[in-house]
């Protein structure tokens, strides 16, 4: 039986090109809104209506004096048992899909019914359109996957941070990825893999990366 | 690139410095990772913590302006610990090859240096020859008059310590740099470089690269697989403008530019055509009047004949000392000794140094005639801040392009392949390709000069070979690449080969110098086939060396080879000094792999064989090289306006020979507390060079709307600035409000006890849109060049930054 798709996400091989935030934006159409430079690379500085993926910029300094700088192209993680939907179905029936063959949680126009303040999401994800009152965020590119194509972010990643396939080659993918990497980064993980759809691989603390990288 | 982009999955240790290759150059990191994910060490030397030092096994802070000493300092290091590739420096460099006994270099100064004229008289920067001509030898290296002797004795001055007081690097982070870096002195070891504008945008630019260069041949990293010195080169199209000459000294294909003192073709060639006694030595520039002949003919056809000098006297010349690089055109311009000028794809409002002067200087001109996709500060210059239009007599045309996607035509990597591409879209409204718009002003000029008697030397005009048009009179790009590429005029045998007149050109062997053949640029010779099959638009997938060459995949200058110098990766019978990565061969009397540098046998057949740097008059590769204006060695020098008051290493503080300006607007500080900070430019991933294109594209706005400067928490600390604020940076030249981003990615540097700050921006914006971004960087930058090429000094000058 299919075990749905996913999307590895290696931070480790992540440049911030942000090649992902502007393909999101082109294939569903979204506007480039209106930001001021506040002391950051990371502009939006939040998901919003318009904006689905949000590549957040953390720096800091290591133990040795020396800076990091750590890259985490957020987006929705599309769980396995997603809290969203569980939260809305309670309010709302049939206003969220779970795709069957992919495994994507595609939000309906039902969605504007539901309070929003009572949707659940230990990542901050959702968001509500202001003026239809419909909740959106990333599809996974259901609509791209149903016609053959690979999610647009994944497409325009030049490094290989980004792969897209079969949930179990990504889980498999997943694991070696970070036991090679512990060789020389002890803390390498994977984020909640058997939970979600979008797995991120980090190298040090996923608070550093961004406080709810790990959810909370 | 002496390599190519693929090229860099086979490094072992990749050295970037001078460069933000992951946001400036994004595709490159896709190679990169690759070359990790095997095992490679990265290297990233910068001022600044970018997110190319984000990926970087080792990160190493340098002060900008200082490579020579942090390099000098590996040289040293390289040949002290003897980790140099012996076998190679022997026989691929001129290591062994005695300098005249008169050579000499006294604090500071290499023999021979004018302090009136500011330039060198390099007449002891030779070497010595014997009673035939052939240099004099000591394959010992132990000769103190050997380059080698000479070279180990001019850096047995950079110390660590030494060096450290200089970069402000901590010594233990040097010597992890050069002892990750010279471990690759090894035959089965490759270390690439990957540097951009921070080593080019200096006034010891040059300087800074043959550094770099001489390093990877100590190291035996250059011609090999994995190995070279690769410039990060862009949409720019500095390749293209090297290659096509779109630069004052030179002609298409590296020739030189004519000049009033050689007023016949002979005399030019004489004058350039570099000569050898070395029967062992190939001097492939030898071939110099085959290739400037053939451009001759290209240019002017049938009205190029042995008995006009092939119309050599219609050539433009420059005087003799005239220096026609961009910086000095400006001067020109403010002086208002230019009175037109055609700007086309370029921003010089936002793009060039002291963007104060440069828009003064608009301001001198009568006309001028903008070609682009969108309007932008150079062609709004007469609106733009401080200025009256009403004051202004300019008349501006602003013609609209198409762009570089909805063009077919052919397109230049770094890696020097010219790959062939078709129009994706329509360009809309009366955009039309350049090519089109230069089509239309030649036919013009030529009927203008037809109507009237009385034009000045019209021949250049009326003689021009200009049959580039399809049957509809558009622009044909196929014709002008065909062109480019060259044609046989008459029957010629060549061997036992016969080529018909009106076939094209397969290779510039075949160019010749009595008019039978044309080219526009003789390095593309080869870009088509003999049958008119254009190579460029190639796509063919097979890996015959398993090495990603790709042979078949579009087409490569010089002769479809893909790693130059490639020669200098077998030893001298031939045999790969890596065969896991084999990238040629001498197998049973022929080369295996790539395009070999040559077809001769290697150096071992003491009859037929050759050296393995063909370009070179000697045949090997140039540890000491006299070519350069500044030193046959690298020197460090500080910056023009540098925060040091002394120069550790010599009492000359700056480049004896750089170029600078004097006029009213050229103002400099020298080590002066109104501006106590070190300050240094680049760009960003969203924003494509001055932002002419990418600011009228929302989702990059977005991403990066407002112009910044990047402080450490210290020097936010001792100005009293937090995060976000707005903040005034100012320079001797100019001054710019911004937003300050407070960030543990720059640091203080500690020179020698002195504590020097550094601040940095990107040059992505202008006042014209979006109306809140800001203005350009290079309203600071200081009017200062490289003492070789001209080119600015972007990367290191002196600001002060308050609180606004």
């Amino acid at each position: 039986m299919s075990n749905g798709k996913s999307i590895l996400v290696d931070t480790s091989l992540c440049t911030a090109c942000r090649g992902c935030q502007v393909a999101c934006k082109q294939w569903n159409n979204l506007p480039g809104t209106k930001t001021k430079q506040v002391g950051t690379y990371q502009n939006p500085q939040d998901f919003s209506s318009n904006t689905w993926k949000v590549v957040r910029f953390a720096d800091g300094k290591k133990e040795d004096g020396k800076p990091y700088w750590y890259f985490f192209t957020d987006m929705c993680r599309h769980c396995v048992m997603p809290p969203c939907k569980l939260s809305i179905d309670m309010t709302v029936k049939d206003a969220v899909i779970q795709d069957e063959a992919t495994g994507a949680v595609v939000y309906t126009e039902k969605t504007k019914k539901m309070p929003f303040k009572d949707v659940m999401c230990p990542y901050g994800i959702p968001q509500q359109n202001p003026k239809t009152k419909v909740l959106v965020k990333c599809t996974m590119c259901f609509d791209r996957i149903k016609n053959g194509m690979i999610p647009a972010c994944v497409k325009s990643c030049p490094t290989g941070a980004m792969v897209f396939g079969d949930r179990n080659e990504i889980l498999d993918k997943a694991q070696k990825r970070v036991a090679d990497l512990k060789k020389t980064c002890p803390k390498a993980m994977a984020i909640n893999p058997d939970d979600v759809r979008v797995i991120f691989i980090v190298t040090d603390d996923p608070k550093k990366y961004w406080k709810s990288a790990a959810g909370g | 690139m002496t390599n190519h982009w693929i090229d860099i999955q086979h490094s072992d240790v990749i050295l970037i410095q001078g460069s933000n290759a992951a946001e400036n150059h994004p595709i490159s990191f896709k190679w990169v990772m690759k070359a990790r994910e095997k095992g490679a060490k990265l290297i990233h030397v910068d001022p600044r913590f970018t997110r190319t030092s984000s990926k970087a096994d080792f990160y190493a802070p340098l002060r900008s302006g200082t490579d020579i000493a942090f390099l000098g300092g590996m040289i040293k290091y390289i040949i002290e610990n003897n980790k140099y590739f012996k076998e190679y420096v022997v026989n691929y460099t001129n290591a062994p090859f005695l300098v005249n006994d008169k050579f000499d270099f006294n604090d500071g100064l290499f023999s021979g240096y004018d302090p009136g004229t500011r330039k060198y008289d390099k007449a002891t920067w030779t070497i010595k020859k014997d009673a035939k001509g052939i240099a004099e030898k000591d394959f010992t290296l132990q000769d103190p008059h050997c380059v080698f002797q000479l070279l180990k004795k001019h850096y047995s001055r950079y110390d660590v310590e030494t060096v450290s007081k200089i970069t402000g690097t901590p010594v233990k982070d040097l010597l992890t740099v050069y002892e990750m870096y010279s471990a690759t002195g090894v035959p089965d070891k490759a270390g690439t470089v990957m540097y951009a504008l921070g080593q080019t945008q200096h006034t010891s630019a040059v300087q800074n690269i043959r550094t770099l260069c001489m390093i990877q041949l100590l190291l035996g990293n250059m011609g090999i697989c994995g190995g070279g010195v690769n410039a990060m080169r862009g949409e720019p199209n500095v390749q293209g403008s090297t290659d096509f000459a779109i630069l004052s000294h030179l002609l298409p294909g590296y020739l030189a530019a004519p000049r009033a003192s050689l007023p016949t073709l002979d005399d030019y060639l004489k004058k350039n055509t570099p000569k050898t006694s070395d029967p062992r030595s190939a001097n492939w520039w030898q071939n110099y009047p085959k290739y400037a002949t053939s451009l001759l003919k290209a240019w002017y056809g049938d009205k190029a004949n042995k008995e006009n000098d092939f119309g050599y006297s219609m050539v433009p010349k420059l005087d003799d000392g005239q220096d026609c690089t961009i910086l000095n055109m400006i001067d020109n311009m403010y002086e208002k000794k230019i009175k037109g000028l055609i700007v086309i794809a370029q921003n010089p409002a936002c793009s060039l140094p002291n963007a104060n002067k440069v828009r003064e200087a608009f301001t001198n001109l009568d006309w001028t005639v903008h070609v682009n996709i969108f309007n932008n500060e150079t062609a709004s210059f007469w609106k733009g801040p401080g200025m009256d239009p009403k004051k202004i007599k300019t008349e501006v045309f602003l013609l609209p392009a198409a762009a570089s996607i909805e063009k077919q035509g052919s397109q230049a990597n770094s890696g020097r392949w010219v790959q062939w591409k078709y129009e994706a879209a329509k360009a809309p409204g009366d955009a039309i390709y350049t090519g089109d718009i230069v089509i239309r002003l030649v036919a013009k000029l030529k009927e203008l000069y037809k109507k009237d008697k009385k034009g000045a030397f019209p021949d250049p005009i009326l003689n021009l070979k200009w049959d580039y048009t399809d049957d509809k009179g558009r622009f044909d790009p196929v014709k002008v690449a065909k062109t480019v590429n060259g044609y046989f005029l008459e029957d010629v045998t060549i061997g036992d080969k016969i080529y018909k007149k009106g076939d094209c050109v397969p290779s510039f062997a075949m160019l010749q110098a009595d008019g039978k053949t044309s080219s526009g640029c003789w390095i593309s010779a080869g870009s088509f086939a003999q049958d008119g099959t254009n190579l460029m638009a190639r796509r063919k997938k097979d890996d015959p060396t398993g090495l990603g060459l790709y042979p078949q995949w579009s087409w490569a200058w010089p002769v479809n080879r893909r790693i130059i110098y490639n020669r200098a990766s077998v030893d001298v019978n031939g045999k790969p000094y890596n065969p896991k990565r084999a990238l040629l061969a001498w197998v049973d009397g022929k080369w295996v792999g790539d395009v070999p540098d040559g077809p001769w046998p290697p150096m071992s057949d003491l009859e037929k064989g050759k050296y393995p740097f063909i370009m070179k008059p000697d045949g090997v590769s140039s540890l000491f090289g006299p070519g350069l204006g500044d030193g046959p060695f690298p020197e460090h020098y500080e910056p023009l306006e540098g925060p040091m008051e002394k120069n550790p290493l010599s009492s000359q503080l700056k480049n004896p020979v750089m170029k600078i300006f004097t006029g009213p607007c050229d103002k400099f500080s020298g080590c002066d507390p109104k501006y106590p900070f070190v300050m240094t430019t680049y760009s960003s991933t969203e924003h494509w060079c001055t932002g002419a294109i990418t600011r009228w594209q929302s989702w990059l706005t977005e991403a990066q709307p407002q112009v910044y400067v990047e402080i450490s928490e210290e020097l936010a600390q001792l100005r009293g600035i937090k995060n976000g604020e707005k903040v005034k940076v100012e320079s001797a030249r100019g001054s710019l409000p911004c937003v300050a981003m407070v960030t543990t990615r720059f640091r203080p540097f500690n020179c020698g006890g002195q504590t020097i700050h550094q601040v940095g921006m990107t040059y992505n914006y202008g006042w014209l849109f979006p109306e809140d971004c800001g203005d350009t960087a290079n309203l600071l930058t200081p009017t200062a060049g490289d003492a070789n090429t001209g080119t600015p000094e972007y990367k290191a000058f002196m600001v002060n930054v308050t609180k606004v």
